[in-house]
Order: structure tokens, then C-alpha cells, then sequence
């Protein structure tokens, strides 16, 4: 199944969805394309002034423009996930989107989905953390 | 290379980070990026002492902090965010003050939208080449020899002969097509000055016509306005050395400067909006059917407090003028009224972005319409110094820096 993550770029979301048998939905997959695609030239990340315009599905007009190009990297992510891991609290090296509003407005569009969603803390010490694996495995399992 | 160092939100994902580079590349600067550690960031955001959500916004303070504290080594500071972002504005305006209180760096703020193009920052990012790469330059109090300064502006073109540290001639008139307006004011001014052009040792050009001019006469200098306005209006008003506060009204935008012994450290310019600039007066000037050197004056009998209208957009400024003018209002009020507007969109948009530092000089076009001057300091709540021969302070400013170069060839 595609699984949504949330933060959208967490590595540590990324590995146990697919070590559980799942496909993620990151950031990485999604600017890797758009990096890799030789035919557009708006470095560094090559989110176009199409792409923010593909944002409005997203966000209305009067939405801060770095929050409708973000919104046109992840919403069609979010539109393609089939189930969904989100952190709650997670600090900005475990992983962020830099803005938070737009993480307000991932966070929302994924509850309503509908989709089957675990939310989890960002854990605070080993057992924790230990904890959270388990939880996040068998929501993976469960998904099959 | 000049290093401007970029201290941005949303850039990468507003389609406007290539506009950005490209706008600096174009003046033979670079963006660079501070290093910070992420460990670092938070220690970072809690010396600056605001604490913003957004990941990317600590990250721009982090940047700043390394910049204040001289563990990052750039020529210029560039601040951005998105256009309508609260939190973003915020913290842009408070790292312009802390990159000011605690570095020498010239900074320039800006809000993006992804229509953003390279153009739109050009004369910008070339005032940051400028005062980092001409310091000894822009330090210049007296013009010597015989210079000659053009102005090409978006309405008016100016042009100034100085001979030894004194005007000797001048002409202005509307731009139109750029060289032949150049060349006839050019003739004038030379003319009153009893100059041959055979004579002249320099010449420099600023405002929008700037390269097509330049090339044409071959000047020595050729200069965006920021840096040209500002050293002009210091030299005219008499105010070289300390701090000043320059609000240069034009045809068609705006610009709002600080400066520190006669150069530039902080600066805003407003966009093309007829709605805080001169072309509304002139709107207004037409309607009322007077001259737009009349409006001043009338204006000066007339209390703006009797007429609603706001400027904000041309298009309802215009609706607003209609209105009142439909509603039998006086010409004194009416006229009033606009002054106040183009003062209030100035003050809303421009001075937001700098500290006001006292003497504020008001040049440009508009410093010749009283109502305009006053109404600026009404809502400063002191009165601007409006220096002789205001508007030409581009083409001064340009004629005193070209014989910068009379010594240095």
C-alpha cells in the first residue's frame, strides 16, 4: 500500500515503511523526479510557477506562494495515499516541510482522507522509541 | 566576487531562487547560503529572542546570527519571504533591524510572490554591488572638473552640467524616446552652462534609461538610482555626513533610504504602482483640470479630512476621486486628499521597511508639489527638508560621481 509520512521527508517514516512492505510517500521519491527531470530549469528543487499554480487545488490565491509550491510537492502525495503515518512534535531535524503552516494544512488534508491513520509522538527516550516501532509495525501489518 | 548572503523562506518552492541568483549573477554578484549547524539553530534562535514556528524561519535567524557574530564572511545581506506571510514578515523585519544594529552589512528586504522576476530585483541587487564594491566612490563629498549627469527617468529626463563643485547648467523635460530627449536636454544644459561637449571630462547616467543612454554617450558611469538619488539629494541638501532618511517620490515607483555619511545601508523601493507614486497625482492633476505643478498649492487650501480616498490601488483611487468629485467636492480638498493618500501608501508600504532617521529629505518630481511635502510630514510628524533643484538629484548625484573618475583614470 502507499503509505503518506508525515514529516514528509523523515528518513527513520521512510525505512520502516518499506522495511514492513510498504511504499512511502516521501519528499525524496518526489524532488528526486522532478531533480532528475533534464527538461525543467528551476533550480534547486524545480517546483515550477505551473506547479505553484497546480497548488491552488491546495490552497486559494491569497495563500503565501511558498506554501502553494509546497502544497504542489505533497498534496498530490497525500491525494495518492492509501493509508498514513503522522508525528506529532517532531523537531525539524528528525524532518519538516520549513513552514508551518503548511504543515497545519498536510496534517489536516490527510485526516480527511479518510484513510487509516496512526499518529504517533515524537518518542522522548529509548523506551519510547521502542515503543513507537512497535506501534508503527503493526499498523504496517495490519494494512496488509 | 561580491557574496550576498541570502537569508530566505519559501524561495526554493515560490519558482523564484533562479530569478534571485540570476538578478545577482546579472551584477556580478553570488548568493551565498550561511552555514549553520542544526544543532546550532535553536541556540541561535533563542540569542535573537523571537522564536517563530517555522523551521525555515529559525534557519534564516541562524544565518543571521553566524553573519552578526563573523563566522560566516559575506559583502551584503538579501532578506526574503513570501508576499502575505505574517510570521515570514515578521521575522524578515526584525533581522533587517539585527543585521543593522549589529553589522556594517547594506541589507535590502523583500516580500516575493512566484511572479517574481530576475528585473524586479536588478537595481536592488546592483545598489548592493555598488556600495560594497565602490565604497571610495559613493565617500566622494565634491564634484571637480566638468561633468555632465543624465537622469533618465520613468517620466522625466533630467540632465546637469557641474562645474568645480557647482550646477551651471540644467534642463528637464519628458523622457519619451530616451536618446533624442537625452540629447536635447543634454544641449540645454550645456548651453546655459556656456560648455562645449568637446569640454566635458565625464559624464554619468542613472534612472531606467540608464544603459541605453550610457552606451549611447559612452559614460564613464552608469549607475542605478539608489546609490545615484542618494548622494545627489546629501549634496543638494547639504547634509553629507551623519544619518538621513531620503524619500525619493517618482514618476512611476518609489524608493525610501537610509544613509550613513552620504551612502546607502538600507533601502526599499516600491513597485510599479501608480497608486503611491507621481502618476496618480498626475490622474489627479487631470481630472481637476490643472496642471500637475498646480496641485500643490491647491492642495495646501484644501484638508484632506473632508474627502475619503485611498490610493491603495490606482483603480479605487481613481473610483474614490469620481466619487467625491461627483459629490461636489472642493478642488483644495479633493486635491488634499490625493497628496495624503500617495503620503499614507508611502508610509504604509515603504517606511515600514527601514528605521526613520532623522533629517528626512524628500527629492524626486514630487518634492516640487507642496501639498506632497506636507503631507509627508504630517504623517512623519516632522517636516521633510526639500533640498534646491530636487528632482535633479539622479542626474547630480550622477554628475558628482563620474568626476570620481576624473582622478582615478
Amino acid at each position: 500500500m502507499k503509505i503518506f509520512i508525515d514529516p514528509p521527508n523523515s528518513l527513520i517514516l521512510f525505512d520502516l515503511v518499506e522495511r514492513f512492505g510498504h511504499e512511502p510517500l516521501s519528499t525524496m521519491a518526489t524532488i528526486q523526479e522532478r531533480v532528475d527531470n533534464l527538461e525543467i530549469d528551476m533550480p534547486p528543487l524545480n517546483v515550477t510557477l505551473e506547479d505553484i499554480q497546480k497548488g491552488l487545488k491546495y490552497a486559494g490565491i491569497e495563500v503565501p506562494s511558498g506554501i502553494r509550491g509546497r502544497m504542489a510537492v505533497w498534496g498530490p502525495l497525500i491525494d495518492e495515499a492509501e493509508a498514513a503515518i503522522l508525528m506529532n512534535d517532531a523537531p525539524f531535524a528528525f524532518g519538516c516541510v520549513g513552514c508551518h503552516r503548511t504543515n497545519l494544512l498536510v496534517d489536516y488534508l490527510v485526516k480527511k482522507r479518510k484513510i487509516p491513520i496512526i499518529e504517533v509522538e515524537y518518542p522522548q527516550d529509548e523506551d519510547e522509541g521502542r515503543d513507537l516501532v512497535l506501534k508503527v509495525k503493526e499498523f504496517l501489518e495490519g494494512l496488509k | 566576487m561580491i557574496k550576498i548572503a541570502q537569508l530566505s523562506c519559501g524561495t526554493e518552492y515560490s519558482s523564484v531562487q533562479y530569478e534571485i541568483e540570476k538578478a545577482a549573477r546579472s551584477v556580478g554578484a553570488k548568493m551565498v547560503h550561511p552555514d549553520v549547524e542544526a544543532a546550532e539553530i535553536e541556540s541561535c534562535v533563542e540569542k535573537f529572542g523571537f522564536n517563530p514556528v517555522s523551521p525555515q524561519l529559525k534557519l534564516m535567524i541562524a544565518r543571521a546570527v553566524h553573519l552578526a557574530e563573523g563566522k560566516y564572511d559575506a559583502d551584503a545581506v538579501f532578506i526574503a519571504t513570501c508576499f502575505r506571510c505574517a510570521e515570514g514578515a515578521l521575522v524578515r523585519n526584525e533581522l533587517r533591524r539585527y543585521i543593522q544594529e549589529n553589522t556594517r552589512l547594506p541589507v535590502v528586504t523583500y516580500s516575493f510572490t512566484e511572479r517574481m522576476k530576475s528585473s524586479q530585483l536588478l537595481t536592488r541587487m546592483e545598489a548592493l554591488v555598488t556600495i560594497v564594491s565602490r565604497k571610495e566612490l559613493l565617500a566622494r563629498e565634491r564634484q571637480s572638473g566638468i561633468t555632465v549627469g543624465i537622469d533618465s527617468g520613468s517620466t522625466t529626463t533630467k540632465a546637469v552640467v557641474m562645474v568645480d563643485n557647482q550646477i551651471e547648467g540644467m534642463a528637464w523635460g519628458p523622457s519619451g524616446e530616451v536618446i533624442e530627449s537625452s540629447s536635447s536636454l543634454l544641449e540645454e544644459a550645456l548651453q546655459q552652462a556656456g560648455v562645449k561637449m568637446s569640454d566635458v571630462e565625464a559624464m554619468g547616467t542613472t534612472g531606467y534609461g540608464r544603459f541605453t543612454i550610457g552606451k549611447h554617450f559612452n559614460a564613464k558611469l552608469v549607475q542605478e538610482e539608489l546609490t545615484v538619488n542618494s548622494k545627489g539629494a546629501v549634496w543638494l541638501a547639504d547634509r553629507q555626513r551623519g544619518e538621513a532618511t531620503i524619500i525619493d517620490i517618482g514618476g512611476m515607483d518609489n524608493k525610501a533610504i537610509t544613509v550613513r555619511d552620504g551612502v546607502p545601508d538600507n533601502f526599499t523601493m516600491g513597485g510599479i504602482c501608480a497608486g503611491a507614486s507621481g502618476r496618480f497625482l498626475e490622474i489627479v492633476s487631470k481630472r481637476l483640470k490643472l496642471e500637475v505643478t498646480e496641485l500643490g498649492a491647491i492642495a495646501d487650501q484644501g484638508d484632506w479630512r473632508n474627502v475619503r480616498m485611498n490610493s491603495y490601488c490606482s483603480i479605487f483611487g481613481i473610483q474614490d476621486l469620481v466619487t467625491t468629485l461627483a459629490e461636489g467636492k472642493t478642488r483644495p480638498d479633493v486635491a488634499a486628499a490625493a497628496c495624503h493618500s500617495v503620503a499614507e501608501q508611502i508610509y504604509e508600504q515603504q517606511l515600514q521597511e527601514i528605521d526613520v532617521r532623522q533629517p528626512v529629505i524628500q527629492v524626486g518630481g514630487t518634492s516640487l508639489i507642496s501639498g506632497m511635502v506636507n503631507a509627508m510630514g504630517e504623517i512623519l510628524g516632522t517636516q521633510p527638508i526639500v533640498p534646491p533643484h530636487s528632482q535633479y538629484i539622479g542626474a547630480v548625484g550622477a554628475a558628482l560621481l563620474s568626476s570620481g573618475f576624473l582622478e582615478v583614470v
